[in-house]
């Protein structure tokens, strides 16, 4: 082998381990810069969790047990608070299905400049507290605000509406503030649609509510179905607004595990009821993903 | 696919559609034969596609008349109008399989399920996809696509097929291709065929007829051989194939070049404005000897030769016209006489090439 060639093939070797540390260089960053966030959402997301489940395998006297799960099966009280729970969350996602939608078709339609003002409505409220607009319904729908006193100044009702401290307050509040959380996801999928695809259903002969139904629709489910978990889940776990507009006769979940720990002082129970609460929510979005293929959405 | 259905002829008249100022078609007149393939070309924003979505119902036009056959359809909604439709986009239904997808247009006319299974395989068996028919339409490559949405299209018998651009998104090698079978599914089809593209090869390549459109207006309406041996304006002369053109005067229907008079067989269309001498590379000849008496003499200097693959570009510096382009075929025989730079070459372009056009169509 002549030195000229030996050059050549050791050049080639080096070249090679080279290439492969700079690969493993890459690797090492990419994961570098991950470890900040991965290590925040451990310590401040993850470990809390573990721990405060950890509780609920406790009783009182500071035993192990499964007492406080049995109890939430067991008492009428709580089996109460799931219902009412269930009852508002799944009550404020069919009202903002039945808002929204059509709300997206009509933005979707839209030419680009017009949907980005009109988006704008949409997302001043979502930007503004939760609190201060629970506090604006209040003023809205209580006994003398200004949705009675209106309808009553034009002699629509005689007695003013029981609207607030009540389960219709809670679900008109709910329903205001969870909206965007449906309108957001849908939007954006269906502003994706390819206005040729409804098109062309029009012009094989289908009728256009026909090519809304066979089509857009079909096509519109990944950007629902993201919404309608969104809604549902928030809503399971909502707090703020109930409490407000719901006087104390509403007591959904996420109040029960309040009072349970400021009254009573148990934490053994109410964090059985966070389980428990985590766990409905994780059930709902594997249910979800089954039905609607929800990672859909992500993989386009 | 033979049918029993009578493919329709499409008589548009005076059509009308503005877009604010934008005229988008002006008062657009064209009549199309039953069972004709023809191709509406154009420069982007030139009309083409308006005049398409308007057949199909898509675009409201402002006035005029479309009928199909002794239908008028010009306020009948999209979905009445029984057309088969192909999109630039393909607009395949992504939720649906290939099957699915050609079957469509016969679920929404409520046919049997059955029939609906035997005709969507007998489609695909018609665009080369038998047995494709479970996939779903992301396992297809983009040409598949394109015939799995020619299927759809064709697959319930319309007596017209209106497509827009629908080869564009493919690549070269594939486009060529796919216009020949194009052109030979119109011929096993009994359907009038609106064909748009803004590809002026392609154009020539599938349709019976032309219609070049320029800002909302129709230039010409010819076969392709028409269309490129006598165009009637400088347009459609200088969108339709290769050419230089050179200004010229013409007075009592004789067109001079710098002076000398021009033999011309062909005539001179009416318009507007001035007249130019239109050239196609390969129509000129260049010749050993003299320039013959009948052909016009555009000879010069060799300004510079290039070579292109299948033919050679010969660059001629003629003595008061200017550059003159001549195209010399790239076989070894015709490069062994081929001129070198700066020498003196023949050049006769016969009366029969020699297409004079106005700058503007009247």
């Amino acid at each position: 082998m002549s030195i000229a060639e030996d050059n050549k093939a050791a050049q080639t070797l080096l070249n090679k381990r080279a290439l492969k540390s700079e690969e493993y260089r890459e690797r090492f960053m990419l994961f570098g810069l991950s470890m900040p966030s991965l290590l925040a959402i451990l310590i401040v997301v993850f470990l809390p969790i573990l721990w405060l489940s950890s509780l609920s395998f406790y009783n009182t006297a500071g035993a192990l047990s499964m007492e406080n799960y049995v109890r939430i099966f067991e008492s009428d009280l709580y089996r109460r608070t799931f219902v009412v729970t269930f009852q508002i969350s799944i009550s404020v996602t069919v009202i903002c299905v039945l808002l929204g939608y059509p709300l997206c078709y009509w933005l979707s339609k839209m030419t680009d400049r017009k949907a980005a003002i009109l988006m704008v409505f949409v997302l001043v409220p979502f930007w503004t507290s939760v609190l201060v607009r629970t506090y604006a319904w209040l003023v809205l729908l209580q006994r003398n605000g200004i949705i009675n006193s209106t309808l009553m100044s034009l002699d629509v009702i005689e007695e003013p509406l029981q609207l607030a401290h009540n389960l219709t307050g809670s679900i008109i509040g709910m329903v205001h503030i969870m909206l965007p959380f449906l309108i957001l996801p849908l939007y954006a999928t269906m502003r994706s649609i390819d206005t040729d695809l409804v098109r062309a259903a029009v012009g094989l002969g289908s009728s256009p509510r026909k090519a809304f139904w066979h089509v857009f629709f079909p096509m519109s489910l990944p950007g629902l179905s993201a919404g309608i978990v969104l809604v549902f889940i928030l809503s399971l776990g909502f707090y703020v607004t109930p409490a407000l507009l719901g006087g104390g006769r509403v007591q959904m979940l996420a109040q029960r595990i309040e009072s349970t720990i400021t009254i009573y002082s148990n934490w053994g129970a109410s964090s059985a009821l966070g389980v428990v609460l985590l766990l409905m929510a994780l059930v709902m979005i594997w249910l979800m993903n089954r039905v609607f293929g929800l990672d859909k959405l992500f993989m386009r | 696919m033979s049918s029993n259905v009578q493919s329709l002829p499409i008589e548009v008249s005076s059509l009308c559609k503005a877009y604010g100022s934008i005229k988008a078609l002006d008062h657009v007149s064209l009549n199309i034969a039953a069972g004709e393939f023809l191709t509406l070309l154009g420069p982007s924003g030139s009309g083409k596609t308006t005049l398409l979505m308007a057949l199909a119902g898509f675009v409201r036009p402002d006035s005029g008349s479309i009928r199909f056959g002794d239908r008028e359809v010009i306020a009948i909604p999209p979905h009445k109008r029984d057309l088969g439709m192909v999109f630039q986009s393909y607009a395949l239904f992504p939720f649906m399989t290939v099957a699915e997808n050609v079957a469509y247009p016969l679920k929404i006319r409520g046919v049997s399920k059955s029939d609906q299974k035997t005709r969507a395989e007998r489609a695909l068996d018609t665009v080369e996809l038998s047995g494709y028919g479970g996939r779903r339409i992301t396992q297809l490559s983009g040409g598949q696509q394109q015939r799995v949405a020619l299927a759809r299209a064709m697959v319930f018998e319309p007596q017209i097929i209106l497509m827009d651009e629908p080869l564009s998104a493919l690549d070269k090698k594939l486009r060529e291709h796919m216009q020949i079978e194009l052109k030979a599914l119109h011929q096993k089809l009994d359907a009038t065929v609106v064909y748009v593209t803004h590809d002026q090869r392609e154009a020539l390549t599938m349709s019976d007829r032309i219609a070049v459109i320029n800002q909302g207006q129709i230039e010409q309406v010819d076969t392709p051989e028409r269309l490129y041996r006598e165009p009637h304006s400088f347009f459609v002369a200088d969108f339709i194939g290769e050419s230089i053109s050179l200004p010229v005067t013409v007075t009592n229907n004789q067109a001079q070049l710098s002076g000398r008079k021009l033999n011309s067989d062909l005539p001179i269309a009416l318009g507007r404005g001035g007249h130019r001498l239109v050239i196609r590379p390969e129509l000129l000849e260049v010749t050993s000897g003299p320039v013959p008496k009948t052909a016009n003499d555009l000879s010069g200097h060799v300004h510079d030769i290039i070579y292109q693959g299948d033919s050679v570009l010969v660059i001629v510096q003629h003595e008061s016209a200017g550059m003159i382009n001549v195209r010399v075929p790239a076989n070894r025989a015709g490069q062994k006489g081929l001129p070198s730079k700066g020498e003196r070459i023949g050049l006769a372009l016969h009366p029969e090439d020699t297409i004079i056009v106005p700058e503007y169509r009247s």
